[in-house]
């Protein structure tokens, strides 16, 4: 644990009650991981859709719905299973505190949510026609309303942004963690978005047009080279705050995390930086594939590193 | 009516005779706490010198964990204090993660957030909280910090200038004051807490959140299995992780 020592006060505690350690763990980072993976996806889809006829990419209009879908039901199970009153998740809905971001947080995830099972069975009821057999009704619906798609697409986009970053807002009202105290953590989010759904696209990419992997890869490297510097600056920089320095400075020092943050950085980004910027123009598909993965691992213990380090300080 | 406490450090002794009053007053689980008195040894020898200071929920004005719970299981009375439903709460944590002052800890044995209410059920029935009551020494001083003749406002006045609240740069307006505290007392990174370094055990973390027997699948089977008598074990065993928490970059 972070040990603070302000020498020259020559104070020390003699006799106290054990104090908390980490209270948010590694669930809350598969939450947060997950979720940058089901709304990346979504920001990759509608970039590439822009960009490029939907021929170059043919089961993207299937499979980004898919992948969001298993994403966010990921990320909604680790929400729940993180609660210690889990039956309860209910109270979010039926007595909702709206200045908590965690229920404005809950409620937009859920729409989102409920947008991506509306494009997941259109997509897949569009590319399999004979799935369910010729008397799914569920599966004609679908089909009957394949227009809806492209009607829903537009708002899927602009609800992501803020449910990729409300856990921002909620680690802003987290006011007890200096290291979270920045602005810097909804770009961080966002970039970690841009990172995970290039990343996961990339990895059922095959059958893609060069030109839209090329994309995938351009995004990537733009992504992890942003979110390098961003996570640099905040590791490196002065913080105003004297508990964000003490945090830091405990993992500058070699202590606990230092080696996980540092295997993070150089498989999430350092390496996946270089690999896509090769790839970009030889379209490479392994070493594209390879950074997508690498990217992703990283991305986890990073996240990983930056959500426990702070509950390691003392507060009182 | 806003109610508010003070403490008088020079006067505290560090008989704890507080927190075990709250502890049997409020059925506080073993590992849990919602006042704790923390003893800071300062100087170097010969000169030094060992002071107390109770900690406790300050009751907040702008209370962070209200803003952040998500179902308003913490919510203000009309008297000013940040009380707590433990019915309504999802067990979350939320509001662990946003007190800056470490007040709040998962009940293990309800599963939920808890913490100090300023003993709002024995202010209900005209009573002062447990803590007040027992303190030998009347370092605890409670009352109407609105009411300018209450005790707890004379004393403010009196001391004006000497009357701290911990972390003021967190603009959180405690209500909850202290009267000859400094900073080596009040700033948690103004001392050293040193893993194994104390007076009568060397357990300086809790390695878990609210019921350590309590498993991810047991909050879901709970409702049908019944919850089991909590074994107070807990706080003997997380003496067996001590060594882990050296290792892990505790001193």
């Amino acid at each position: 644990m972070v040990e603070n020592t302000i020498h020259a006060t020559q104070a020390i505690v003699t006799l106290d009650v054990p104090i908390q350690g980490i209270v948010w763990g590694s669930i809350i980072t598969v939450n947060m991981w997950a979720k940058s993976i089901g709304t990346g996806v979504v920001f990759l889809a509608a970039y590439l859709l822009y960009r490029h006829k939907k021929e170059s990419m043919p089961n993207l209009r299937w499979i980004m719905p898919v992948i969001a879908f298993i994403a966010l039901n990921v990320f909604l199970l680790f929400t729940l299973i993180d609660l210690h009153q889990p039956y309860r998740m209910i109270h979010i809905f039926t007595h909702p505190h709206w200045t908590s971001s965690i229920t404005v947080g809950a409620w937009l995830a859920s729409l989102f949510l409920g947008l991506v099972t509306v494009l997941l069975l259109i997509g897949v009821a569009d590319a399999f026609p004979t799935l369910g057999g010729k008397n799914c009704k569920l599966s004609a619906l679908a089909r009957n309303n394949s227009a809806v798609y492209e009607k829903i697409m537009p708002f899927l986009v602009f609800l992501a942004i803020p449910v990729t970053t409300y856990t921002a807002i909620i680690m802003a009202q987290s006011s007890a963690r200096e290291l979270w105290q920045a602005p810097t953590e909804v770009m961080q989010m966002l970039w970690a978005a841009f990172m995970a759904g290039s990343a996961a696209l990339i990895l059922v990419s095959g059958s893609w047009s060069k030109e839209a992997r090329k994309d995938l890869a351009f995004v990537l490297t733009i992504a992890v080279f942003f979110s390098f510097a961003m996570y640099m600056s905040e590791y490196f920089f002065s913080f105003k705050s004297s508990e964000a320095e003490a945090t830091l400075a405990f993992v500058h020092a070699g202590g606990a995390y230092n080696v996980e943050f540092w295997t993070g950085m150089t498989l999430g980004f350092i390496i996946p930086f270089f690999l896509g910027l090769s790839t970009i123009k030889s379209d490479n598909i392994t070493l594209l594939r390879l950074a997508a993965i690498l990217a992703l691992v990283g991305l986890f213990l990073v996240k990983d590193v930056w959500l426990k380090i702070p509950q390691m300080l003392p507060l009182s | 009516m806003k109610l508010g406490f003070l403490v008088d450090l020079s006067l505290c002794m560090g008989c704890k005779g507080c927190e075990i009053a709250c502890k049997v007053e409020n059925e506080v689980p073993l590992s849990s706490w919602r006042l704790r008195v923390k003893y800071i040894d300062l100087g170097v020898f010969p000169e030094t010198k060992r002071s107390f200071t109770p900690l406790r929920c300050n009751h907040c004005e702008s209370a962070p964990c209200e803003r952040i719970c998500p179902v308003s299981a913490l919510h203000y009375l009309e008297n000013g204090i940040v009380n707590i439903d433990s019915s309504r709460c999802i067990g979350c944590a939320g509001c662990m993660m946003a007190c800056p002052y470490g007040a709040i800890y998962m009940d293990p044995e309800t599963n939920t957030a808890d913490k100090c209410t300023y003993c709002a059920h024995r202010i209900e029935s005209g009573m002062m909280p447990a803590c007040v009551v027992v303190c030998p020494v009347e370092a605890n001083i409670f009352g109407d910090i609105e009411d300018d003749n209450s005790h707890i406002s004379r004393y403010i006045m009196e001391h004006k200038g000497a009357v701290q609240v911990r972390k003021p740069e967190k603009h959180t307006s405690p209500t909850h004051f202290y009267v000859g505290g400094g900073n080596q007392t009040l700033n948690p990174l103004a001392h050293q807490r040193l893993e194994g370094f104390s007076l009568f055990n060397d357990i300086t973390h809790l390695e878990h959140v609210g019921d350590k027997h309590h498993s991810i699948l047991d909050r879901f089977l709970a409702p049908f299995a019944g919850h089991a008598k909590l074994n107070n074990d807990n706080f003997t065993a997380m003496q067996e992780n001590v060594e882990t928490h050296s290792k892990e970059g505790g001193h």
